[in-house]
């Protein structure tokens, strides 16, 4: 018995049978169960207060995502307005000097230059249905502020975007690109002043106005339903990839890339290849500058499962308890928490979570700018220099990244560091 | 009947008024825990000992400010039980421990029990943990302490069949939280314009005292003597937090600002 966790639970599975079990329930839809659980991990962990609105969001998300009306509005603005199908390419130049066949999933070429934007928009749609008066969001790296600020300018909501204060300033580009799209950007200055302090306030904001305020989480985080709510509409990039693979090159890859903080873009991405036993997945958390506490974003693999902005998960904490302190050169993976999903993958070693050096992230931006005339994000980028460490020991195999953002709102940082 | 429940009923058998001070623990400095619940025990019906959280969500500005000062001067959960524990027998009033989630999983499950019941703890208010999330920890306080259990809220957009559950589910008291919002008060814009007595919230803790056999405290915003005069009619207990901080804050002695509270009664 355990204080959050269900009494009957077998936990971890020991056996390859029970891991390939618990599989089966993700696949089969038994997880998130009713309690938002994905075995130990999820839940709702919130205030009272947030009960109701949590409730309601649960009942209105089940009946939008089984109504053809919303489902085809959702897809024709992911056509028209996001430009989707993103594309698949073959990136020819580092597919050579590294050995393998590598290819990448455009999102970085999606609207407002980031994955972002499918559960934005999936989110804004569904808050019209919810009746709410107000959009709130957090943002680190400021492309989910960018994003929410588009989908609520689209959809006709007022916005307001909590952003902690040390990524404003390292983000700037993105913080007027929201102010232009008509978000009131409110900075934080409390906390770690970064994208954990931004939800920290965002939830506070909710408390004070839950019925009238829909609270659009960017993250696969948070109290169910956000983590399915979130991998649902990013599965979108794990679908087209998926087809697009078979079509264009035959046959699915070897192993898949994604970088990870809380773990939207690398969820959407892998959940449609789960239950495709020969593919291999990684998770690519920010190495940092090393391994000691505040070096590092690397949350599964230098922490253990607690409780952080209203889900059970593994979280970045001391002795007691108090949720540590965290360093990235990449504002959108700079979180102490992942997605319980992202735990539970973890968990039954479905999918490996591995780490990249701010150093090596840096690196990877230079080869991909110089070989492939891309400039990618930060976050992408750890998973791009994974690629190439793992490339050294699985020549000829193929390989693909979800290139889940472009880097030019990173240009303030990469002026300094590179 | 519980201990807080008893002591809370025993302010209204003398017609007094039952406040619930809150202190975050080690705030302004570890020295002042002791010398705080040894000067406010005397005057409240239960003493709120705020364990400090690194990310306290429903918190407003001051209870994060005096957690962000306590979590500097290294306090933690453990800390506070042994500072309780060395306590125990000297407190005229009972304890209840304000604790976000995490900081409980710190402590090994099968010792917060008994570590709870010797530093005399007598319920849990967990901000964090909902009803439906609460049964493994409720288990575990009973089977150390039938009486041991975990204080729920309500809020005024808590639905009537939900605000019967909390109420028959509750240890101690039922903790009614008056306005939308973190604590301290201040941040939702309609509050300023109403009164912390207004129609709405009078009809909302009598609605809670006709369902509630436990009594019934009202908290959240809970500042001057006119509020608690105002609140007074309408609730079994009244739960004083930010302010007390920000009295503390300020230099002044907690013991005082509780008397200062009462003193238009």
């Amino acid at each position: 018995m355990s204080i959050v966790t269900p009494e009957a639970l077998v936990w971890p599975p020991r056996t390859d049978a029970d891991r390939a079990d618990e599989l089966a329930k993700l696949l089969r839809a038994e997880y998130p169960d009713s309690s938002g659980r994905y075995g130990p991990f999820g839940g709702r962990f919130v205030p009272e207060t947030l009960m109701p609105a949590i409730t309601r969001l649960e009942r209105e998300a089940a009946i939008a995502l089984n109504d053809m009306a919303f489902l085809s509005q959702l897809e024709s603005e992911g056509r028209s307005w996001i430009g989707r199908e993103t594309p698949l390419m073959h990136a020819r130049t580092l597919s050579k000097l590294w050995g393998i066949s590598l290819y990448f999933k455009r999102e970085d070429l999606a609207h407002t230059g980031a994955h972002k934007i499918n559960n934005a928009l999936g989110q804004v749609l569904l808050a019209k249905r919810l009746g709410v008066k107000r959009i709130i969001a957090e943002t680190g790296a400021g492309q989910h502020g960018v994003a929410t600020a588009a989908a609520c300018a689209r959809v006709g909501f007022p916005c307001r975007v909590y952003m902690g204060a040390v990524d404003v300033e390292r983000q700037a580009p993105n913080v007027q690109r929201m102010k232009w799209l008509g978000a009131e950007v409110f900075p934080v200055e409390s906390g770690d002043r970064t994208l954990r302090a931004a939800i920290d306030e965002a939830l506070r904001d909710w408390v004070a106005d839950p019925m009238n305020t829909h609270y659009l989480l960017g993250s696969a985080v948070g109290p169910h339903p956000f983590p399915l709510l979130v991998r649902t509409f990013q599965s979108i990039v794990g679908r087209e990839s998926r087809a697009q693979m078979l079509e264009s090159v035959g046959r699915l890859p070897d192993a898949v890339f994604a970088c990870v903080g809380g773990g939207s873009n690398a969820i959407g991405m892998f959940h449609p290849f789960l239950a495709d036993s020969s593919v291999r997945l990684f998770g690519v958390e920010a190495g940092g500058t090393g391994d000691a506490a505040g070096q590092h974003s690397a949350t599964i693999t230098h922490g253990r499962p607690g409780v952080l902005h209203g889900c059970y998960s593994y979280l970045l904490q001391d002795s007691a308890g108090q949720v540590g302190d965290t360093h990235s050169v990449s504002a959108g993976l700079d979180y102490p928490g992942i997605g319980p999903e992202h735990s539970f993958l973890h968990a039954i070693q479905r999918v490996s979570y591995i780490t990249a050096l701010d150093a090596q992230a840096l690196d990877a931006v230079r080869d991909c700018c110089r070989n492939e005339g891309i400039l990618p994000a930060l976050e992408p980028s750890h998973a791009l220099a994974a690629i190439k460490q793992w490339a050294k020991s699985n020549q000829g195999t193929t390989v693909l990244l979800n290139l889940c953002g472009r880097g030019d709102k990173d240009m303030p940082i990469l002026m300094r560091n590179m | 009947m519980h201990p807080i429940t008893t002591s809370i009923r025993s302010f209204a058998a003398r017609s007094a008024p039952a406040l619930i001070p809150y202190v975050t623990a080690g705030f302004p400095t570890k020295a002042a825990f002791g010398e705080q619940l040894r000067a406010l025990a005397p005057l409240a019906a239960t003493i709120e000992v705020g364990v400090p959280f690194s990310d306290p969500m429903a918190d407003g500005v001051t209870i994060q400010t005096s957690s962000r000062v306590a979590l500097e001067q290294g306090v933690s959960l453990a800390w506070i039980l042994d500072e309780l524990s060395s306590l125990r027998g000297q407190l005229a009033c009972p304890i209840a421990i304000m604790s976000y989630l995490n900081p409980l999983l710190s402590i090994r499950m099968e010792d917060l029990g008994p570590r709870l019941v010797s530093a005399g703890v007598s319920a849990l208010i967990v901000p964090d943990l909902p009803l439906q999330e609460s049964g493994p920890l409720r288990d575990i306080l009973a089977s150390q302490d039938p009486e041991l259990g975990v204080v729920q809220m309500v809020t005024p957009v808590t639905p009537p069949d939900r605000r019967r559950q909390l109420a028959n589910a509750t240890t101690g008291f039922l903790y009614a939280v008056t306005s939308t919002g973190v604590t301290g008060g201040g941040r939702v814009p309609t509050q300023s314009q109403s009164s912390i007595a207004d129609p709405s919230v009078i009809e909302y803790l009598a609605s809670l005292r006709a369902i509630s056999a436990a009594p019934v405290a009202a908290g959240f915003g809970i500042r001057t003597p006119e509020h608690v005069r105002a609140l007074r009619p309408h609730a079994d207990a009244l739960i004083v937090g930010s302010a007390l901080i920000e009295a503390i804050g300020r230099g002044e002695k907690p013991d005082a600002f509780l008397r200062h509270l009462t003193s238009e009664q």
